[in-house]
């Protein structure tokens, strides 16, 4: 049962060989973890009431630290790894991940294009009026 | 005399192809599943920070997303949702080296961080339905409780399923079946430590930007 025929379940951490296992290294993982989404989050908060920061960039950088952030949970709290013992949790990860793109832009795009045609449709009739 | 025989499989079929070992231990399918329903929550997920990220602007003459937020309170809930997942994930070491205390006391923590968390927001939508600014005052309020109150719902669900597994743990042991819903649980927990993370982004710090 060692050898790794199956892929791991996620939060399953990768099969690491006994000999190279501590009992510690699951608790380093964590809390490894913890201390980059610790700084990562108190980062968030610091970009968003600063003024250092040119403010067009703001939402951009939060988003890129959001980003960062859930790999950091992915990897080190639910241990979803680019290891060859984790294709199958990675592929449904990244089917997730393409579902929630197309109905987050599909949604937000069209959404925008509706308004802009709208808000034309309203300046249209202004000029009409004019 | 079948669990000889079950070894000896073992060793056998550790010489196999992949393919042609057999099903998988029922801790992976199990695991594989719920990971598969942790996904299909996120899409729900999406749907509404994609309703939501819609109608933010859309407030009614009501009061704004830079109005009523209050960022203080948000920290307090991302650090303290955050510690109740590391104490998870403590407690998913804990069962799997069959700690009975160390399990006890991380479960403890988790669950009282997850209801603190739960209390504050609880506070939090009271003070703004006290402000009039209640779900059915604009669209843009009706999207954030749906939005932040689903997370709530799920957080509470969380909470009742860690007791549960608590009861399951003392009576039963630390039997497959119930190390696999605990760890499961981990798993649901984490998750919506990776969703509160998306909605402190996109819903408090981007929504009091100037």
């Amino acid at each position: 049962m060692t050898d790794t025929r199956w892929d791991v379940a996620p939060g399953d951490r990768p099969a690491i060989p006994a000999s190279e296992q501590k009992a510690s290294s699951g608790l380093l993982v964590y809390s490894i973890g913890l201390l980059l989404a610790v700084i990562l989050t108190a980062t968030s908060f610091w970009v968003a009431n600063t003024t250092a920061i040119w403010a067009p960039g703001v939402p951009a950088g939060l988003a890129v630290l959001a980003i960062a952030q859930m790999g950091v949970h992915l990897v080190f709290f639910l241990h979803i790894t680019t290891g060859p013992d984790s294709t199958n949790n990675v592929l449904a990860l990244a089917f997730g991940v393409l579902i929630v793109f197309l109905v987050l832009a599909g949604s937000l795009v069209i959404m925008a294009n509706l308004n802009e045609n709208m808000a034309h449709g309203e300046m249209m009739n202004v000029q009409v009026q004019r | 005399m079948n669990i000889a025989v079950e070894m000896d499989d073992i060793s056998q079929s550790e010489l196999v192809n992949i393919s042609e070992a057999g099903p998988a231990p029922k801790r992976i399918v199990a695991g594989f599943g719920f990971w598969i329903f942790l996904l299909s929550d996120i899409v729900m997920f999406s749907a509404l920070f994609a309703t939501y990220a819609v109608l933010v602007k859309a407030t009614a003459g009501g009061p704004t997303s830079a109005q009523l937020f209050d960022l203080r309170n948000v920290a307090i809930e991302t650090a303290i949702l955050l510690l109740s997942s590391y104490s998870c994930g403590l407690m998913s070491l804990a069962v799997d080296s069959r700690h009975h205390l160390g399990t006890a006391i991380a479960a403890a923590v988790t669950f009282l961080l997850g209801a603190a968390f739960l209390m504050l927001e609880l506070r939090e939508f009271q003070g703004m339905i006290a402000l009039g600014a209640a779900p059915q005052r604009s669209a843009f309020l009706s999207a954030f409780f749906t939005l932040v109150g689903c997370h709530g719902l799920h957080v509470a669900i969380g909470l009742g399923w860690l007791v549960l597994m608590m009861v399951q743990l003392s009576i039963r042991g630390y039997q497959p079946v119930v190390v696999r819903r605990l760890h499961c649980f981990s798993l649901f927990w984490h998750a919506l430590d990776i969703i509160w993370v998306l909605i402190f982004t996109i819903v408090y710090l981007m929504g009091v930007l100037p």
